[in-house]
């Protein structure tokens, strides 16, 4: 069973977050929003393990163990 | 009190210039006495350039304006003979803490690599670095060097020529006229040079305002960087506390777009704020406040015919990172010695267009990052806030977020990939030193790397054979002969060889690596040597 990674893990930090913030440029923020929201689905599908998945949705919550 | 940036160093005096019935011819022109225009004097004056600054000033900086100096300029102001008492005097930091709202949400330690000579920046007051710089030229004076400091001497005019230029220049006595081979505008981001020449500085405006304030504390504060985002003193903004020499502390607080400058200035304003962040109980006295915007943008040429822009006039970077006078150093270093080889004709003018391509790219490069830490410390939208603030919420709970929390990046020196000086990579070596990287430190036993390769072409061996000299038309390269056993430590090997058993490095003045092989070949360094002085 794989653990969800909560190390450092992406390559060129700084080029990611650029990239990020570009797909937003210029968007509602409705529009952002749901773009936000399709891109949570689309990596979700990518890690398929639905542990992995549990634990991200935990992690993302901030929830204590 | 009086404070160092208060006494003139370079007072006005009359010179014979300003009577004479001809203009005087100069070799070089350096207008600007800050770090930058002192910094290509110092090179100019130690190759035996004739060299005079122009300054409309007669003093250091007011107030600590730059304030972190990185390990590549330090290394370049030892080969300037300064090095030391900034670095004896700077104050050096590896902690940094991170704070979100009300809480800190992490801290760090830069661990810096180990087997360098120097740190991997300081902090030191602008006024410090510059008074260091014009002992250095005093020193150099005493010596016999040709170089020259004229204060309050304001250029009023330039005219460029084919083979000189011409500037009028404003004194408390009139004005007079006075030439120069070549002129070095070192004039800052607002550069007169600049506007009088008519050229392009274009680049992305960011509507903010900065309030910096020099803090003299009495509190025992720990010598770290904190960093706030968006604290309960300063709400919906950032702020930053870094330690100076003489228990002289540097704020930043963020201050929005639509404020009334004057009004935020008086210390009747600052001071509440100043107490909301330190705490009610903390004594201090406020030496120096200003307010500051900025811009990243550049012109799209740096040099124009006769007349090169270096530092700020150039190139202007938001001041997170500290890549203002990191940058403009590199400017310098990069420029002197290739302006010495053309004027002594040992190489072609168009060698000189090589700092535009060269420097250009570091500029692009401290743009881009400069620009991105601001994107992140002054979010521009609202998903860029909401991005911004879910990496600091994670920051706190999981360490993969922290390197996407960005509070400004370290200035590194730029690789000049592409670079027509380079010659093809022949060793299959560590990225770090390909052609175009800056020569990392190494430690030798008896003191460091950089240090023995100076400031001229140097043939780097390790564990290889070469001639002791190579001359190639008018360039002298002396041979560096290391061994792996010179370095105990091994930094030596997997700086500069990885799996390899040996390698040889042609290294140019400014300590960057322009080739590299497994072994010596006379033809192919040769052909380097040409390459890297613009003759292929």
């Amino acid at each position: 069973m794989a653990d969800l990674t909560l190390t450092p893990n992406i390559p060129g930090p700084d080029d990611f977050y650029a990239e990020l913030l570009s797909v937003h440029e210029g968007l509602e923020k409705s529009d952002s929003d749901a773009l936000n929201a399709r891109l949570v689905l689309v990596l979700a599908n990518h890690i398929g393990d639905r542990e992995v998945l549990s634990q991200a949705l935990a992690a993302a919550a901030l929830k204590k163990d | 009190m009086n404070k160092i940036f208060e006494v003139p160093l370079y007072p006005y005096e009359r010179h014979a210039d300003q009577d004479a019935s001809t203009p005087a011819r100069h070799k070089v022109i350096v207008v600007g006495a800050g770090p930058i225009g002192l910094g290509a004097a110092i090179d100019l004056a130690q190759q035996g350039i004739e060299v005079l600054v122009l300054d409309d000033n007669d003093k250091v900086s007011f107030g600590s304006r730059a304030v972190c100096y990185a390990k590549r300029p330090l290394e370049i102001l030892d080969r300037l003979g300064c090095g030391q008492p900034m670095v004896d005097k700077g104050v050096e930091w590896n902690i940094g803490k991170v704070f979100f709202d009300e809480r800190q949400v992490y801290d760090f330690n830069l661990l810096p690599e180990e087997g360098h000579q120097r740190p991997a920046f300081i902090n030191l007051q602008q006024y410090y670095f510059e008074e260091y710089m014009v002992n250095r030229v005093r020193e150099l004076q005493e010596q016999g060097a040709p170089i020259e400091i004229r204060g309050r001497n304001k250029v009023e005019a330039v005219g460029t020529h084919d083979d000189h230029v011409k500037v009028e220049v404003d004194t408390p006595e009139g004005s007079y006229t006075v030439e120069a081979d070549w002129l070095i505008a070192c004039d800052g981001a607002g550069s007169p040079i600049r506007s009088m020449m008519g050229k392009d500085f274009i680049g992305r405006v960011f509507e903010d305002n900065f309030l910096i304030a020099d803090v003299i504390m009495e509190a025992d504060f720990p010598t770290e960087r904190w960093f706030w985002f968006d604290p309960p003193f300063n709400k919906g903004q950032s702020a930053l506390l870094h330690k100076q020499p003489d228990g002289v502390w540097r704020i930043d607080l963020q201050l929005g777009w639509d404020i009334d400058k004057e009004r935020e200035k008086r210390p009747e304003n600052v001071i509440p704020r100043l107490k909301a962040m330190l705490g009610e109980d903390v004594k201090f006295e406020l030496e120096w406040v200003s307010i500051y915007t900025f811009q990243c943008r550049r012109m799209e040429q740096f040099r124009h015919g006769r007349v090169i822009f270096a530092g700020d006039s150039a190139h202007q970077v938001s001041p997170f990172g500290a890549r203002g006078a990191n940058s403009g150093l590199q400017d310098t270093d990069n420029l002197c010695w290739k302006l010495k080889l053309v004027m002594d004709g040992k190489a072609p003018e168009s060698l000189l267009d090589s700092y535009d391509v060269e420097r250009v790219h570091g500029a692009d490069e401290n743009i881009l990052n400069s620009s991105r830490s601001t994107d992140f410390i002054t979010p521009k939208s609202d998903m860029s806030r909401v991005l911004r603030d879910a990496v600091l919420d994670l920051s706190e709970h999981y360490e993969f977020a922290r390197p996407l929390v960005n509070s400004g990046r370290l200035s590194m020196p730029c690789t000049y990939d592409g670079s027509p000086l380079n010659s093809a990579d022949a060793l299959d070596g560590p990225a770090r030193t390909r052609p175009g990287s800056p020569c990392p430190d190494v430690p030798l036993g008896d003191g460091y790397l950089l240090p023995k390769l100076g400031g001229k072409f140097t043939l780097l061996t390790i564990d290889a054979d070469a001639p002791d000299v190579i001359e190639e038309d008018g360039i002298e390269v002396t041979r560096l002969a290391l061994s792996v056993k010179d370095d105990p430590t091994l930094a030596l090997k997997q700086r500069y060889l990885g799996d390899n058993d040996s390698g040889v490095y042609l290294i140019r003045p400014d300590q960057h690596v322009a080739a590299r092989r497994p072994s010596f070949d006379e033809n192919q360094f040769r052909a380097a040597i040409r390459r890297a002085t613009g003759k292929e």
